[in-house]
């Protein structure tokens, strides 16, 4: 065993053992529950941030993925399955991301443990969800991804069902159905990959997703069979990023989610979909990406300007939060339909951005339904930068992030879509229309606009005017030092990621030119 | 005739344990009737043991002319049945002392049926086929109808014996036709006998393989045969419903397996449209009218039909290739293997609470998590677990019945998606007992204690259900060593 090849898999499977370390704790013992929680995520953190930094940045690959890292074992010979692990730049980013969201919630938790309490359970989901998330990033066999993939939805059921808020247990089993169907269909497609896919000299097929990607990006799979398998796997992809219109479970399990739910939810759980357009569907059947790209792109530009006129008309702060997200995750898929590396560039950097400020706007919004104990924004009724002025600026300067302001995170993700879908793929291979894309591009812009209406009006209602009577001597506190401590790196990386936009696009840039010279980029 | 006594040792083992069984309980002051399951249990232990034993020697075809034989598909099922018999046992001795039953009547008719699921594997001829199946069924007849003053148990127990009747009668008389058409019973020389048949007589051996299948899909509940089955398990005592759903279906399984994939395998072009329609009828209707339960063992029992529609999907993927039966035959086995073990779970823990809430309605398992946590936390897995959902065995269970449907391609793939939206829409049913006991409180707040045999057991099966979603190689080898049928 060295660094190298065990590193990804202690980093992915610390948070179970925590997990089990935490059910084994005396009944009663919280403070020793809050600090295994934080402990072992703060390992993880330190881990994967050490992967980054031992990784070589300057390695080339012929074929996507270019892994390092990489543990192959036998694991499951009867179906041909294998514990296959790595990482390359495009995952780097989300599976730090991942650990960061992680450790920042389990500090949060230290402090606010949503009702009915119950420590243990709450902690030892939370860390069985961390790793069904960060294993999805760097699973390289099917079966593996797959596992990983369907991991999450347990932990995130019980997250729900049990410390959600009214109701939530409509919410929580919307979200199980909805994802178990998509992912199911994905499934069977995975299958359909294993055996019309290259056979090895013993003949034995492979759901390695390295071999599977070398064949499919060489044409292995006939045009009729990418239509249908593509359709199957993007089934359980869009459900989960989620694409208009699949995306209905989302405003109610976010609404419902206790807070660290939804910053999870919409930090990392999201991208798991997205993420698994541009890793396995668009790599394996690329005639499919082709045939399916101006639809995802015509889906993606409704969800953004549905997503805006929708924000415009919450009343609830959280709901408003979550359906922006359904807006910005249809930039990111904007992006990826265009097949191009400037699309597929700002798509997981929207990932990126949007985990980082959407993450933060739960927050944020978690702790003023703390303060105020209702979302409802007339019922909070403005002035909160009268009463709460620490807490209004921070919730003011990450929503202006997530309008796109430029110099902040959100910025780069739009613009580089939007200018993907300027020109999008018109290589041989891929030959997408680029009226069409240009439409989709304008419809982008005028969500831009929509979104920026939508945030300052919501800020405008929350922040600004008078504070009412009611609120004046409630002795609402301001920012406690545990959200300080879990909100300041993602304040920083924030502003980091807007002024440098470089150290998530260096990291990613080779992995999507491998990609990209599959459709002729 | 020679006769291989070592192969015979598991069922020698066995017979004489009933025997004992019937003999002490005379002995027995009222006060210490109960202590007929120990010996009971001792007896089933015993056998266990003589079945590992098996394990290595080779197979052994010499016993009875062929009729009994030992290979590795024998001792798997042997195996799993003799656990399932302990499990049985250990969760029946709670139930049967504080219910005021007949004790040794019980654990003697209970032993006796699984001496049938016993022999059931090791059949490799009709009559002997249909000898085991009605020692399976012959005292469940009597054991589901054990709850003598209650109205549910006496119907219950009449409806099976009927239908059970029924159902020999017709499949005893297409074993019959098959004797005539071909002058064999053993299901090797069957199956070359009927590949020679032409014409009119082909024609007559594909209505015994009608009759054949009928008489089994009665045993299994198939839909359109299954209407018995959630009065018997509901009016049954908790643990012979346990008996019932798994050692008694598994049994008819097991059977119908060899018949399938040995016997009648050449005849597939006829009897797989068959299956087809079967496997997704009972899938499709299991599942819809087990949403509308609210009886825990009615919920299970319909599960139970569903769950059947799954196992019945491998043998609708029969075709010409070896290989693709192999994969089929394999699924089949596993999922019969992991299904019972989260199947015993559930009734295992629905025992438990059937102390308390004797009319078992999903609501009396309301705040459980609070009353009983390691009870609801099994509970959990196994509902988890028969939805088919990670991070549990049973996700394993239904990935080989898709893997194979994928294989087959053609209906194979129709198959799979029927089965992938049927398993969707079972979460809708099986999640009602998991979200009682953890997001709904209880008007009885007090804490709940479960006999410790039954914890026990529940613990175990929860352990083996997440070991086995980590670690699935071992059952998976099961599986794969019981080639018995790999294209026959």
């Amino acid at each position: 065993m060295t660094w190298q090849n065990s590193a990804i898999t202690i980093t992915t499977l610390l948070p179970i053992v925590g997990a089990l370390g935490v059910l084994l704790v005396p009944r009663g013992d919280d403070r020793l529950v809050k600090g295994i929680g934080i402990a072992i995520t703060g390992v993880c953190l330190a881990l994967a941030i050490a992967i980054a930094a031992t990784y070589d940045y300057s390695a080339t690959c012929a074929t996507p993925p270019c892994l390092q890292f990489v543990l192959n074992v036998q694991w499951i010979p009867v179906i041909g399955a294998r514990y296959h692990v790595g990482i390359d730049g495009i995952s780097m980013p989300l599976y730090i991301l991942t650990f960061l969201l992680g450790f920042l919630c389990a500090v949060y938790t230290g402090r606010y443990v949503p009702e009915p309490g119950r420590i243990k359970a709450f902690v030892a989901l939370t860390l069985l969800l961390i790793t069904g998330m960060a294993g999805t990033f760097v699973a390289f066999d099917l079966i593996l991804f797959f596992v990983f993939w369907e991991l999450v939805l347990v932990p995130m059921y019980f997250l729900i069902g049990v410390w959600g808020s009214a109701n939530r247990q409509y919410a929580s089993i919307k979200f199980f159905l909805y994802t178990l169907l998509g992912s199911v269909f994905m499934l069977l497609g995975f299958l359909a990959l294993y055996f019309s896919g290259p056979v090895d000299a013993l003949g034995k097929h492979t759901f390695d997703l390295t071999a599977l990607t070398a064949f499919g990006a060489g044409g292995g799979y006939t045009h009729l069979f990418q239509l249908v398998v593509f359709g199957a796997i993007a089934l359980g992809f869009a459900v989960k990023v989620p694409m208009w219109p699949f995306h209905t479970w989302l405003p109610d399990a976010h609404t419902e989610a206790p807070t660290i739910g939804s910053v999870l939810l919409a930090g990392v759980m999201l991208k798991m979909g997205t993420y698994g357009f541009v890793r396995i569907a668009l790599p394996v059947l690329p005639q499919g990406a082709v045939a399916y790209a101006p639809w995802i792109g015509g889906l993606a530009a409704i969800a953004i300007v549905y997503a805006a006129l929708a924000c415009l008309a919450q009343k609830d702060l959280k709901r408003l939060i979550a359906f922006s997200s359904v807006g910005h995750m249809g930039f990111v898929m904007l992006g990826i339909a265009t097949l191009t590396t400037i699309g597929i560039q700002a798509a997981i950097f929207g990932m990126v951005a949007h985990g980082v400020i959407t993450g933060m706007l739960f927050f944020c919004v978690g702790s003023i339904y703390d303060r105020y104990h209702t979302r409802q924004i007339a019922d909070i009724g403005g002035g909160m930068a009268e009463i709460m002025p620490k807490l209004s600026g921070i919730f003011a300067f990450v929503a202006i992030a997530s309008l796109g302001l430029p110099g902040l995170a959100g910025f780069w993700g739009e613009v580089m879509a939007l200018l993907g879908a300027f020109s999008p793929n018109t290589s041989t291979v891929a030959g997408l229309n680029v009226g069409l894309f240009r439409a989709f591009m304008i419809a982008g812009g005028i969500g831009t606009i929509l979104t920026a209406g939508y945030f300052l009006w919501m800020l405008q209602r929350v922040n600004m005017g008078l504070a009412p009577e009611r609120w004046r001597d409630h002795g609402l506190r301001d920012i406690l030092t545990v959200e300080w401590v879990s909100w300041v790196p993602l304040l920083v990386l924030i502003l980091v990621l807007g002024l440098i936009p470089s150290i998530v696009l260096n990291s990613t840039e080779q992995g999507v030119n491998l990609i990209v010279k599959i459709f002729g980029g | 005739m020679t006769i291989d006594y070592h192969a015979i040792l598991p069922v020698l083992i066995l017979s004489g344990t009933i025997v004992i069984v019937l003999v002490t309980d005379l002995f027995l002051s009222p006060r210490h009737r109960s202590a007929s399951m120990w010996v009971a249990f001792a007896g089933v232990l015993a056998t266990l043991v003589a079945v590992l034993s098996l394990i290595g020697k080779g197979d052994r075809p010499g016993s009875f002319g062929g009729s009994y034989q030992v290979d590795a598909f024998t001792i798997v099922f042997q195996t799993f049945f003799m656990s399932a018999a302990a499990v049985v046992l250990l969760i029946s001795y709670r139930y049967f002392r504080e219910g005021g039953f007949y004790q040794g009547e019980y654990y003697f008719l209970l032993l006796t049926s699984f001496l049938g699921c016993l022999l059931m594997p090791a059949s490799r001829d009709l009559l002997m086929l249909f000898l085991s199946l009605e020692l399976v069924s012959a005292p469940g007849f009597l054991m589901a109808a054990f709850r003598k003053s209650d109205v549910k148990g006496n119907e219950g127990g009449l409806k099976f014996f009927l239908i059970g009747v029924l159902s020999t009668a017709v499949m005893l008389y297409g074993m019959s036709l098959i004797y005539g058409l071909t002058g064999h019973l053993q299901l090797a020389a069957v199956s070359a006998g009927l590949q020679q048949l032409s014409g009119a007589k082909e024609t007559l051996a594909n209505a015994a393989i009608l009759f054949v299948v009928v008489g089994f899909a009665f045993k299994i509940s198939a839909v359109p045969f299954q209407f018995w089955a959630p009065d018997t398990y509901e009016g049954s005592p908790v643990p012979v419903a346990a008996f019932l759903g798994v050692a008694s279906s598994a049994a008819g399984f097991a059977g119908l397996l060899q018949l399938m994939f040995v016997a009648f395998v050449h005849e597939y072009a006829f009897w797989v449209p068959m299956f087809v329609a079967l496997s997704l009828v009972t899938m499709t209707l299991g599942n819809l009218v087990a949403l509308q339960q609210r009886q825990v063992v009615r919920l299970l029992a319909y599960s139970g039909i569903a769950q059947t529609g799954y196992i019945l999907l491998p043998f609708a993927l029969v075709s010409a290739d070896p290989s693709i039966n192999h994969s089929a035959f394999q699924a089949a086995v596993t999922y019969i293997l992991i299904y019972g073990i989260m199947n015993l779970g559930a009734f295992a823990v629905t025992t438990a609470i059937s102390s308390r809430h004797p009319l078992l309605q999903i609501q009396d398992f309301a705040g459980l998590a609070k009353r009983a946590p390691l009870l609801a936390m099994a509970m959990t897995v196994f509902m988890v677990s028969l939805a088919g959902v990670p991070p549990t065995g049973g996700f394993w269970a239904k990935l080989l019945i898709f893997q194979a449907g994928i294989q087959r391609g053609g209906v194979g793939v129709l198959l799979a998606v029927a089965m992938v939206i049927n398993s969707v829409i079972s979460v809708g049913y099986y999640f009602l007992i998991p979200r009682a006991m953890i997001f709904e409180d209880a008007e009885d707040q007090t804490p709940f204690r479960s006999p410790i045999l039954v914890t026990a057991v529940v613990a175990v099966a929860m352990v083996a259900l997440l070991v086995i979603f980590i670690v699935p190689n071992a059952i998976y080898r099961l599986g794969e060593v019981t080639s018995l049928g790999s294209g026959g």
